[in-house]
């Protein structure tokens, strides 16, 4: 026992429990109950220690010691790895897939909050050796919403509306509102389709949405979200059962076609705003400087 | 060479239209054309096409 003992034991306490915030288990089971979890709260415990050691060690005056900081980087780097290469394998059983862009930010989470209980456990530990436990107290507290802060992204119903549409054939063809889906050969097809299908129209709210849900892989996200969250009329074997989004080219809207074993349009509605908007998808065309000039884009 | 899409098999009431490559199915009526179809469908896990009245194409995604 000597001085430093109680902080870093406080240190490492808030930087575990900021990960077991973090760590929330909802509607997307993942990670999967107990073993997954297990993974994620060790690693979060080492680099609650990583971060906690770090002010000692300053105090001390071991500067060497911070770049074990450089090696908790790689450490976690690998964590990014892992959660791609699990995801990843995991994908190919999936009715309706969740998509390499869904599976990336997925993986980029999972690294970034190793570094956000870094960081809480630092300035709690600081703040415990500088002031005194209450401070430690205070500074655990406005990491965590730093944390929380950092964790949750934009979510789709920011930057789009949404609105229900009956999904009806034209001929063979498959249409949401105007957006063409795809081509249903079969009458009996055609007709479950009609039975079980929905259709959404997302109307981006600017310019920069409209390049957002025009990424293939946020729409792959929305058909995953949806599917999970309200079941999928689909099998192998019946690939003409198939949940798809699609664009009209003229005004950057996007057709959601899915086919939920749960047919309530609210529902749906709300799962499909609290779609996260996926890191990689975001563009920002509004803030390039020959976009800022002249006719404003809409 | 990886096929991303690829015609598995044709099916038809008029074969006086089709020739190549992918196998060709000729039915005498829409019905048994259809009923044909729906077996390929679920056999070659594919999507059947209807690309006219008298002509279905099975289709790998």
């Amino acid at each position: 026992m000597n001085e430093y003992t109680f902080p870093i034991v406080f240190g490492v306490f808030i930087g575990v429990v900021t990960r077991l915030y973090l760590l929330k288990t909802d509607y997307r089971q993942y990670p999967t109950y107990l073993h997954g979890k297990i993974i994620h709260i060790a690693l979060g415990f080492i680099a609650a220690g990583l971060g906690t050691i770090a002010v000692p060690a300053i105090m001390e005056k071991e500067f060497a010691a911070i770049t074990f900081l450089a090696l908790a980087a790689s450490q976690f780097r690998d964590v990014r790895n892992m959660e791609r290469n699990t995801l990843n394998e995991l994908d190919q059983y999936e009715l309706v897939p969740r998509g390499k862009p869904y599976i990336e930010g997925i993986a980029i989470v999972f690294e970034g909050r190793n570094y956000l209980v870094i960081f809480a456990s630092f300035v709690s530990t600081l703040a415990y050796l500088v002031w005194n436990i209450w401070a430690g107290v205070i500074a655990s507290i406005i990491g965590l919403l730093v944390a929380r802060k950092f964790m949750s992204g934009s979510r789709l119903k920011d930057i789009v509306d949404i609105e229900y549409v009956e999904p009806h054939f034209e001929g063979a063809g498959l249409y949401v509102d105007n957006i063409y889906i795809m081509n249903i050969g079969l009458p009996a097809r055609q007709k479950e389709i009609l039975r079980y299908g929905m259709g959404f129209i997302l109307k981006p709210k600017n310019f920069n949405a409209r390049s957002t849900i025009a990424n293939l892989g946020q729409r792959q996200a929305i058909l995953h979200d949806i599917s999970t969250a309200l079941g999928v009329y689909r099998d192998s074997g019946t690939p003409a059962l198939v949940p798809l989004a699609k664009r009209d080219l003229d005004d950057g809207r996007v057709g959601i076609f899915i086919l939920p074993q749960e047919k309530d349009i609210e529902k749906a509605k709300t799962i499909i705003g609290n779609v996260p908007t996926l890191e990689n998808a975001i563009r920002m065309p509004t803030k390039s400087e020959a976009n800022k000039k002249g006719r404003k884009l809409r | 060479m990886t096929h991303e899409k690829l015609i598995l098999a044709v099916i038809t009431t008029n074969s006086n239209k089709i020739a190549g490559g992918a196998p060709i199915f000729t039915c005498d009526t829409r019905e048994e054309m259809e009923s044909v179809a729906t077996n390929l469908e679920a056999i070659l896990d594919g999507i059947a096409h209807s690309l006219s009245d008298e002509l279905l194409i099975i289709v790998k995604h």
